[in-house]
């Protein structure tokens, strides 16, 4: 297949012959080696265990009652379908109005009712990654440059870069002060940007972070605040991980400090939100983007064009967030479980050594093993890293898919599976750990090398897209490299 | 603030100050209820299929395991819920293609590895022409054509669109000539064609296009090495001969060649099935690159995976898309022939039309001069004193003033009954010369008029000089 007519013109445009959808990043290398091994209790105990997945299944009974004692929720159900025609016809790009005033008040009820939110400040978008790039489309042109704290969520490189043709510019932090971002920082990577004549548009911040799972303190929020202010640049704080708070300190919205000082500019902030990972519906493509700045909802809203919700998936949506009953048994019950399943992690790891950074929130950890590499080095990282999917069998994605500037760090997603693999899963981490603790550091080239022959086959293979291949727990087919997303 | 936000916040290539919207907004101030509102507007601006509800509903009756996140009486929702594969539901992707394939008579087949599900067509549209082309680029679009497409295929991609201009003299039918002439003025401008997008069937025409259009279409990317892309979501709709004849059916016969990777579909469920809320459209392409990259691109707008389950069960019904797809045809061709033969009464013609869920109506013997400004002013008296909100032939960037779509599908047949009566006093009342219409109304629109005449203004403009090359 080739990308040049026979006049010597190109076939298509940059962005489809590019990299910008960053799918070629090591993180998705990880998924490619579960897709080819997965994991399953009965008919593949030895496979690998995807713990690269940013999901939320631990409350899906939950869901499943609330559903079954309400089936006019569904608009196909003999108690629903008189809504049916209805709903069927609503493209409104405005969205269902009980759909609106349901995800208001959820995000309300979400961070403990200390913030209002107003419906009509709603937008909807494809999921919180057409929310990202909805927001980037509405704030910056090509050229210009977001400012990013560092370690974050691969997918931001294709959600803010890909089709916007804006970049990303990190503002690193260091384990030194647990990747707090601090203003000295956010000054230096502004100044950077300046002197190298790049327009900064905007901050984005995640709270609760991913890959981090801690959330931001009062003064780095005013810090964060103050310096947009000062330099009159956006704010765009992604809230999606806002319910997966388990423990204290108490989750404070960016909402909540808006309300602090008369003084801040409140066009210049907006929250992205979904309920891919507080609810655990990725599959439903709920994304909202909430901006105070009245232009840019009128202007988001023409664009949610290109990504509305399902008005199924708004009417259902509706009916569940308005039932408070269900609602607030629902955030208590996934708090206590994400608690509880962070806890046997994380003393499990300990254990045998292996610390994590001090989080209350998110669905993963974040793993310090640095003490496990032969030098500080992402060549090192990496080597380790292809070490715990060859040899502990387990999808982990390895910090430097995450920018992250110190080598040694690795996120795992916990929430992903039920508790008879968490424990396969930490036996195998404690038994790999135990047995081969001063061994680690010794290279394994043989079948390290074959890895990565098979790995940069795969690739190849996916840019000329390959089938998908069906995964042996669910009746779905599962593509690795959707989910390497989150 | 303004200057705070991108270009593309603070520019209208959104295309959304046109009167295709604007009607829109006096019809929500001022709705038409049989019992509530019986003087208010008719919505006859929104190209909605309305009259097969009931066989969906039906269906759902009798398939409520369905309904509930159920297969085989087991609750699948955990898998619905995690599903978010770009790659889209399998059993989804065969159904929907095995339906454009009998929609298409069974003449051409359709692999599912080759379709990508977008959320609508409004997103697929958008998705391919980022795949096609970037700033100074252009695609060539017969006019007139579907308002949506500016704000589709330009706004964000910064593509252009060059107009090929198509004329009543023979039916709006494609010629050789207008395409040269649009291909020459992109050149003039400056802009690299990069492709042609077509609608077939028509919108706003409701015409299928004939097998010299698509021979010519075939010869002239062929020639110029370009793209086609053709817009079948009112594939569904053809009620009438002659029969449909799809791109993917000519383009049968070009499987060996280079042009096999440059003709591109995209359909969607909301004209067919009536069902735009659910954002279900998909693009198709024996293209593995362009397939590859929407896929990837598809992320920003996936269809939500509560409703590829639903579909999957509905479309791979096959004894309810039979009935389904004969059925339709049968009430869109009965309500089509109702509002001919209305507007007939009343001495108003259409363009012969067998497709789409709208007619192309001739009013320029209505019209004060021959200009858009008589079009504008006679559009005002239709929303306005008539009551009928319906899309003058401008906003489809149509060349020749007097032409206006008026869709039929959208609404029970009294109403349609009423909007016909309606018409009929009007043109009754123009002919008595008892034009009462604008006067005592002008300060009440003076606002709309502002609009307009900026608008018309900006248009009109852009395609007189067009004209005139």
């Amino acid at each position: 297949m080739s990308y040049v007519l026979s006049n010597g013109k190109p076939l298509l445009s940059q962005k489809a012959t590019n990299d910008g959808h960053a799918e070629n990043s090591p993180y998705f290398d990880g998924w490619k080696a579960y897709d080819s091994d997965p994991f399953h209790p009965t008919q593949n105990p030895s496979g690998v265990i995807q713990m690269g997945l940013a999901e939320h299944q631990l409350c899906f009974n939950l869901v499943q009652k609330w559903l079954e004692n309400n089936p006019e929720a569904s608009i196909c159900t003999k108690e629903g379908v008189d809504k049916f025609r209805d709903i069927a016809i609503f493209q409104d790009y405005h969205g269902l109005p009980e759909f609106r005033n349901a995800v208001a008040k959820f995000m309300g009820r979400v961070r403990g009712d200390k913030v209002r939110f107003d419906p009509d400040r709603i937008v909807m978008s494809g999921g919180a990654t057409g929310a990202h790039e909805l927001i980037t489309f509405c704030l910056a042109d090509p050229g210009d440059a977001f400012l990013v704290p560092t370690p974050y969520y691969p997918g931001f490189d294709r959600d803010l870069c890909w089709r916007t043709g804006v970049r990303l510019l990190p503002v690193v932090c260091h384990s030194s002060n647990n990747f707090k971002v601090t203003r000295k920082a956010l000054e230096e990577a502004y100044a950077k940007a300046v002197e190298a004549n790049i327009t900064v548009k905007g901050l984005l911040i995640t709270n609760p972070s991913n890959p981090l799972g801690t959330i931001l303190d009062r003064d780095t929020l005013r810090e964060a605040m103050s310096f947009i202010n000062e330099k009159n640049i956006h704010l765009v704080c992604d809230e999606i991980y806002a319910a997966t708070v388990f423990r204290q300190p108490d989750f404070i919205s960016i909402a909540e400090i808006i309300e602090e000082d008369q003084e801040y500019n409140r066009d210049l902030v907006h929250i992205i939100y979904s309920l891919s990972k507080d609810m655990g519906f990725p599959g439903f493509r709920v994304g909202i983007v909430y901006s105070y700045n009245d232009a840019v909802v009128e202007c988001g809203r023409k664009m949610s064009s290109f990504g509305l919700v399902s008005s199924q998936t708004q009417y259902l949506i509706a009916s569940m967030l308005s039932d408070d009953q269900f609602i607030e048994k629902f955030l208590l019950e996934s708090a206590g479980r994400l608690a509880t399943r962070h806890k046997d992690f994380t003393d499990g790891l300990r254990q045998v050594g292996i610390k994590c950074l001090n989080s209350n929130a998110g669905l993963f950890l974040w793993m310090d093993l640095k003490g496990f590499l032969k030098e500080s080095t992402v060549e090192a990282e990496t080597d380790l890293w292809r070490v715990i999917i060859n040899d502990v069998k387990l999808n982990v994605s390895p910090g430097s898919s995450f920018h992250c500037s110190e080598p040694g760090w690795f996120r795992i997603c916990i929430a992903n599976m039920n508790e008879e693999t968490t424990k396969v899963a930490l036996a195998r981490i404690q038994e790999f750990v135990q047995r081969n603790g001063d061994k680690l550091n010794r290279k394994e080239k043989c079948w390290q090398s074959d890895l990565r022959l098979r790995l940069s086959f795969r690739r190849m293979d996916d840019v000329l897209r390959s089938p998908c291949s069906m995964s042996p727990h669910s009746p779905i087919p599962q593509s690795p490299l959707v989910r390497a997303r989150t | 603030m303004r200057l705070m936000l991108s270009g593309k916040a603070t520019c209208n290539s959104h295309g959304q100050d046109s009167s295709y919207f604007l009607g829109w907004e006096e019809y929500e101030k001022n709705p038409y209820d049989q019992t509530r509102n019986p003087q208010g507007i008719i919505q006859m601006g929104l190209a909605e299929n309305q009259l097969s509800f009931d066989l969906l509903e039906s269906w759902l009756s009798e398939n409520q395991d369905i309904a509930g996140f159920k297969r085989n009486g087991k609750s699948i929702f955990r898998e619905l819920a995690l599903f978010q594969d770009y790659h889209g539901l399998p059993e989804f992707k065969k159904a929907l293609v095995q339906f454009m394939e009998e929609i298409r008579g069974n003449k051409v087949s359709f692999d599912p590895n080759k379709i990508v599900l977008t959320a609508g067509a409004t997103s697929a549209n958008e998705t391919l022409i980022f795949c096609l082309a970037e700033k100074g680029d252009a695609i060539l679009i017969p006019t007139p054509y579907y308002p949506g497409f500016d704000r589709d295929l330009k706004w964000r991609t910064g593509a252009e669109i060059v107009p090929i201009h198509c004329t009543s003299s023979n039916g709006f039918k494609i010629t050789a000539r207008a395409l040269e002439r649009a291909y020459q003025e992109a050149q003039n401008r400056n802009l690299k064609v990069k492709g042609v997008l077509v609608t077939n069937p028509s919108n706003p025409l409701g015409t299928t296009m004939t097998q010299a259009e698509l021979d010519l279409l075939m010869d002239f990317i062929i020639e110029k090495q370009i793209h086609l892309v053709s817009d079948e979501i009112y594939s569904g709709t053809v009620f009438s001969s002659p029969n449909y004849t799809s791109i993917m059916e000519v383009l049968s016969k070009y499987e060996k060649a280079e042009v096999w990777d440059r003709v591109h579909v995209v359909y969607s469920l909301s004209k067919d099935l009536g069902l735009p809320g659910f954002r279900v459209g998909a693009i198709y392409s024996n293209n593995d690159s362009i397939v590859a990259a929407a896929t990837k691109m598809s992320s920003f707008g996936l269809v939500s995976s509560q409703t590829q389950y639903f579909l999957s069960a509905l479309l791979s019904d096959k004894k309810f898309t039979k009935n389904y797809i004969s059925e339709n045809k049968k009430r869109l061709k009965k309500r089509h022939a109702s509002l001919v033969s209305g507007l007939q009464n009343a001495g108003i013609s259409c363009l012969e039309s067998n497709a789409g869920l709208f007619s192309w109506v001739d009013m320029r013997h209505l019209l004060k001069s021959n200009t858009f400004k008589a079009e504008m002013e006679l559009w005002e008296k239709i929303v306005y004193d008539v009551k009928l909100n319906i899309s003058p032939g401008l906003s489809c960037h149509c060349s020749e003033p007097g032409w206006f779509r008026v869709c039929f599908a959208n609404m029970t047949e009294e109403t349609l009954e009423i909007a016909i009566q309606r018409i009929k006093a009007f043109v009754e009342s123009v002919s008595r010369g008892h034009d009462k219409a604008i006067g005592g109304k002008k300060c009440l629109n003076i606002n709309l008029r502002k609009k307009f005449s900026k608008w018309v203004f900006r248009l009109s403009f852009h395609d007189r000089e067009a004209g005139e090359r």
